[in-house]
């Protein structure tokens, strides 16, 4: 991973560094910034028995698992907001019992990734004391046994042992977790892996910076010199990076701000058409990931006149006058 | 007397509650949840700092969000993060007492525990939603928290499915010896009632029913039995609450009916 040109084709990094049973995760957040050009070549490349590590990464969680590519997750919120409150290929999955899956909340889970980019086995927090997070594990103890890859532990509480005084102070460890490979969409990289991310970062550079293998699909490859003039605004470094892929639309539907809306059409009609019944969703999928080869046969599918109507206003970030339902 | 629907008379009892307690910062989900918080910071608070555990902090949105990472929750935000620093903010208790947490959930116990993780048998669940996302979190170490429900039997159990956010666990003092830092629920906010806790029993009692409604109506559609010799009859919007609401809060009618 050193501070060489990393720039490669989508079909490339994910078969370089995507492999059958990795324990992987994806950035952005339930609606926004999703790495979904990756998702879709993950589930053509035909990836199978995935970990999956996640936060709240809604939209790219549910097609990867649609996609059939997943075994089990670790999880703190599967939703895409007000799109889908509970995404429905990982509703279903789970109410059929074809998904292996173990709840966090999403400081639990972005503790476990801030662990991990710290190389350390654990952190403390006081999330979910008492509830249920901490007493019904999803993976048993002779499940984790048998497996190198899993905490012997879900959860451990413990007292502080700096404590002084008689107050009560217990805590909840949290277990590292260093993914084999994350895979993120920025607005801007440069062909060496330095990385621009604007708006909000959610759990991305935790996950980035405790992972093993790093491919960062992005809207433009810029120069390093062009994000040298504000290194403030850049966040991931060259030599913790594996792959760059130029990829434009590279997280639609999601929105990305600054650059385009999340598209309601597709989230409100169009996907859950198809993720609420088994034959709808294999049509979906022969139509929308294995019937085009690459991201751009895919938005000619979606058609210019649809995301010329989602490209951001300058100003907000968004398209202030975009139909949202 | 103005014409409102049950859901503006929801954001506007939360607009008049925040007031009343005095709050510095809200942190919400989507829907009515950040409606809410919205109305609280038109109509009655206007200094209060709307929080999104996403990491968007002091927000000042134009149009309500679809979801925590919408990108009109970044526009104009004094702050945008990331979640280790939105929940660190919070669970710290220098800043995270003053926050008060607005959230929703499937199911409601007497202690106001909720869940928000399935229905029936964990492991094969009849329904599977979405998990906790940041809502444990959030019971666990702000200040106060809040809940939207709706009525219902089998919304306000005896007994949840899937503990995920902490009420007030199995009563007084379960807060403490569990080791939460944060406060605990302080009020649920229905479509025909809201509810508030005992301070020694920490259990659930009637505080408002709307007009139309009778207390035992209310207990028709608990599971639980629940005091109700401290209801009152709920103050309808003004004229002047719903102008600002529907204007003002949510022009486009993403969220009100």
């Amino acid at each position: 991973m050193s501070n060489t040109n990393k720039v490669m084709t989508l079909a490339e990094a994910i078969e370089k560094f995507v492999h059958d049973g990795d324990l992987i995760s994806l950035g952005g957040f339930s609606s926004t910034q999703c790495p979904m050009a990756a998702v879709h070549e993950i589930i053509r490349q035909k990836v199978r028995n995935l970990h999956v590590a996640a936060c709240s990464n809604g939209q790219a969680v549910d097609e990867l698992i649609g996609g059939d590519c997943v075994e089990r997750i670790e999880i703190a919120y599967g939703g895409t907001g007000r799109f889908a409150p509970t995404c429905l290929r990982f509703r279903k999955s789970i109410e059929q019992g074809k998904l292996k899956f173990e709840d966090y909340s999403n400081y639990q889970m972005t503790l476990r990734f801030m662990a991990g980019s710290m190389g350390i086995p654990f952190l403390p927090t006081y999330s979910a004391l008492g509830t249920d997070i901490i007493s019904k594990w999803g993976f048993g103890e002779d499940y984790r046994e048998q497996d190198d890859n899993l905490p012997l532990q879900k959860l451990v509480v413990i007292d502080n042992p700096f404590n002084r005084t008689d107050k009560v102070d217990k805590l909840v460890l949290v277990p590292a977790l260093q993914p084999d490979v994350t895979i993120i969409h920025a607005q801007k990289a440069d062909a060496l892996g330095n990385v621009r991310i604007s708006g909000l970062v959610y759990t991305d550079l935790e996950q980035v910076k405790a992972s093993k293998k790093v491919i960062v699909t992005c809207e433009e490859i810029v120069t390093t010199d062009e994000l040298r003039q504000d290194p403030e605004r850049n966040q991931i470094l060259s030599f913790q990076v594996s792959a760059v892929v130029e990829v434009p639309w590279g997280a639609y539907p999601t929105a990305l701000p600054g650059y385009y809306d999340y598209d309601p059409a597709f989230l409100l009609t169009l996907y859950p058409k198809a993720a609420k019944d088994d034959a709808e969703w294999q049509k979906y999928l022969d139509e929308y990931v294995f019937g085009v080869k690459t991201r751009s046969e895919f938005l000619q599918l979606i058609g210019e006149e649809r995301l010329e109507s989602l490209k951001a206003d300058e100003e907000y970030g968004y398209n202030p006058s975009l139909k949202r339902r | 007397m103005a014409d409102y629907t049950l859901q503006e008379m929801q954001a506007i009892i939360a607009a008049r509650e925040a007031k009343a307690i005095g709050v510095d910062v809200i942190l919400c989900g989507t829907g009515i949840s950040t409606l809410a918080a919205v109305a609280a910071k038109k109509i009655t608070t206007p200094d209060v700092v709307i929080f999104f555990e996403t990491g968007a902090i002091d927000v000042e949105f134009n149009q309500m969000p679809m979801s925590l990472s919408d990108p009109r929750v970044m526009h104009r935000a004094v702050r945008l993060a990331g979640l280790a620093e939105a929940f660190a903010i919070n669970q710290n208790q220098i800043t995270g007492q003053h926050a008060l947490g607005i959230l929703g959930a499937a199911q409601i116990d007497i202690y106001g525990n909720l869940n928000s993780t399935s229905i029936g048998d964990y492991f094969s669940p009849k329904v599977r939603f979405s998990g906790s996302g940041g809502a444990a979190d959030i019971g666990s170490v702000v200040g106060q928290t809040w809940a939207f429900m709706e009525l219902g039997k089998r919304k306000f159990v005896d007994k949840l499915d899937y503990l995920t956010t902490p009420g007030y666990l199995d009563g007084p003092g379960a807060r403490e010896r569990a080791g939460l830092p944060g406060q605990g629920p302080s009020l649920v906010i229905t479509n025909k009632a809201t509810f508030r806790f005992d301070d020694i029993t920490k259990k659930m009692y009637l505080d408002s029913y709307y007009p139309g409604v009778t207390p035992q109506d209310i207990q028709e559609e608990i599971s639980f039995e629940i005091d109700l010799s401290r209801a009152v009859e709920a103050i309808p919007p003004t004229e002047q609450e719903l102008e600002i609401l529907r204007t003002q809060c949510d022009p486009e009618r993403m969220v009100l009916k």
